[in-house]
């Protein structure tokens, strides 16, 4: 009785040890699910009960996302084209992201370090940024036609801020010690830019340039609204003009994960690149 | 025999500080003569203009009035003749600790293979051989200062100008970092200007203190110490060096208090 006991001890240790690993590798991936999946069980619930007759449920938000993707269900004229919408988009986020990066970052660095630059350019800049993307809709269309050339400038305006504005603290907030040690080191004057601003700087213009992708994704929508045949933004409007609600919520959805799957790889090369910095761990 | 000129000279040198309404006069008067391979320590409270005075021998501050000269040049700026160990480090924190000892004598342009020979042998000689390849954050406190006591030797300073560097270190780190310095000054003959507001370390580790009082800023005495080293802090003679410069630095209290 006694010999069975403590022999029955350990194996009573071990199991909880066991779940207890298990569980706080898996803990990250449960916590993280359960408000989608309780919004999944409400829309369902919602839909089910005929709350709403306007939104499909969520099974024929899936059954067509698989048709929207490869085909072979409804075969409609959205069939099978979500990877051509998906590539127009990309182009239009890295494409537009590419160019507000192009202006804001040297922008952003002469706002900040030179005094006549910033006394130049600032008001001007921040008299500008309070006008939302959606306003610019109009005189984008004028300015650049009905068509691509509109997406991108919205897009390029929508990241252009946070790369800007990051990128003017990042180099205005050097530590002043780190100045004067390369200078007693005999780096002087410009090359103090390269070798001492532009690095220290490196991780605000890294969040700024993450920010900047972040709502390049998210104006994607308005800049899609010029009137572009393809892209998921054009998508989105269409089935608001057809009243097919499915299309709108897989465009949505296609939208978020795209948006996620293109942030998680920055904060990757950001990680990579940051090293040095120890609060740098997105 | 022509005597050589000395490596510092500081002479009537005044530094006053606008800041707002107030005028505050940093640094009154100063005198100072250092002579190459000197090892001396600037002691006084805070406000005594110790540290001003350290700036200004650095080029990182200009003389309101007075003369700071090298080697009989006034000092215009900050030059790698002349390297600064901040009590902070002021390490670079994007490159390891190859590349930060490296940064000096690739600023000034050397050939790759100079810097990597240069790079190689300081870091063997502050002991971080095995730490070669690491980010400043990954380091402790006394690691860090051995980078940057190790990035101004690369540079081939003549004079090392010290602004409290073991203030913020454990005891223990401090006693052991006091040593390597003694040890490194021995060896190559450099000529260290060390801040501290520590009685002790200033007698362990000079051999002549400065001693500065507040109000404004001056320097109050000068005392050269001739204790044999290895000193030993609790020696009878380290003791009535210590007595007689704690009467000095409190000197300023007694005339106050008359006044």
């Amino acid at each position: 009785m006694a010999v069975a006991e403590t022999r029955a001890e350990p194996a009573v240790a071990a199991r909880p040890a066991m779940a207890r690993i298990l569980w706080l590798r898996a803990k990250p991936t449960v916590l993280a699910l359960i408000v989608p999946l309780l919004l999944l069980a409400f829309w369902q619930v919602a839909t089910a009960n005929r709350w709403t007759l306007l939104i499909p449920t969520p099974y024929q938000v899936g059954e067509y996302m698989v048709d929207f993707a490869v085909g072979g269900i409804y075969d409609d004229a959205y069939s099978s084209t979500l990877f051509t919408h998906l590539l127009a988009s990309m182009s239009r986020v890295y494409g537009g992201f590419a160019l507000a990066a192009l202006f804001a970052l040297p922008i952003g660095m002469m706002v900040g370090r030179m005094p006549t630059a910033r006394m130049l350019l600032d008001p001007f800049l921040q008299l500008m940024r309070p006008i939302p993307v959606t306003a610019w809709l109009p005189l984008s269309m004028i300015l650049f036609g009905l068509g691509a050339k509109s997406a991108f400038a919205l897009v390029c305006l929508g990241a252009f801020y946070p790369i800007l504005l990051n990128t003017i603290f990042g180099v205005r907030s050097v530590d002043p010690k780190l100045f004067e040690a390369a200078s007693m080191l005999g780096c002087r004057g410009s090359a103090q830019f390269y070798k001492v601003v532009l690095p220290a700087a490196t991780p605000s213009i890294f969040t700024g340039l993450r920010l900047g992708l972040g709502l390049a994704w998210f104006v994607i929508v308005v800049g899609e609204m010029t009137g572009v045949p393809q892209g998921l933004g054009a998508v989105i409007m269409d089935g608001r003009t057809l009243s097919r609600t499915e299309l709108v919520i897989c465009g949505m959805i296609v939208i978020g994960l795209a948006g996620y799957v293109s942030d998680r790889l920055v904060v990757a090369l950001g990680n990579r690149l940051l090293r040095w910095s120890p609060n740098h761990n997105g | 025999m022509v005597e050589a000129s000395p490596i510092i000279e500081i002479s009537h040198v005044s530094k006053v500080f606008q800041l707002q309404q107030q005028t505050i006069h940093a640094l009154s008067d100063a005198n100072l003569t250092i002579a190459k391979g000197e090892f001396i320590c600037l002691i006084g409270a805070s406000g005594c203009g110790k540290s001003t005075l350290l700036r200004i021998m650095a080029g990182f501050e200009q003389p309101s009035s007075g003369q700071a000269l090298m080697w009989g040049r006034p000092i215009a700026g900050p030059d790698p003749s002349r390297g600064m160990v901040f009590q902070d480090y002021a390490l670079f924190p994007w490159l390891t600790v190859r590349e930060n000892i490296g940064f000096g004598p690739a600023a000034r342009g050397l050939a790759r293979s100079q810097v990597k020979e240069t790079v190689d042998k300081f870091v063997e000689l502050v002991g971080l051989s095995k730490f070669a390849n690491v980010y400043p954050h990954q380091l402790s406190g006394g690691m860090k200062q051995r980078v940057a006591i190790a990035r101004v030797l690369a540079n081939d300073a003549e004079l090392v100008l010290m602004d409290e560097p073991f203030g913020a270190l454990d005891a223990m780190t401090r006693e052991r970092l006091q040593d390597e310095l003694l040890e490194i000054w021995q060896r190559t003959k450099l000529t260290v200007v060390f801040v501290t507001h520590s009685i002790e370390e200033a007698i362990f580790l000079a051999n002549r203190v400065v001693v500065m009082t507040p109000g404004p800023g001056r320097i109050e005495s000068d005392n050269p110490l001739d204790l044999a080293r290895p000193r030993d802090v609790a020696s009878p003679e380290f003791n009535d060096v210590r007595r007689v410069l704690g009467a000095k630095l409190h000197s300023h209290h007694e005339k106050k208090a008359a006044a």
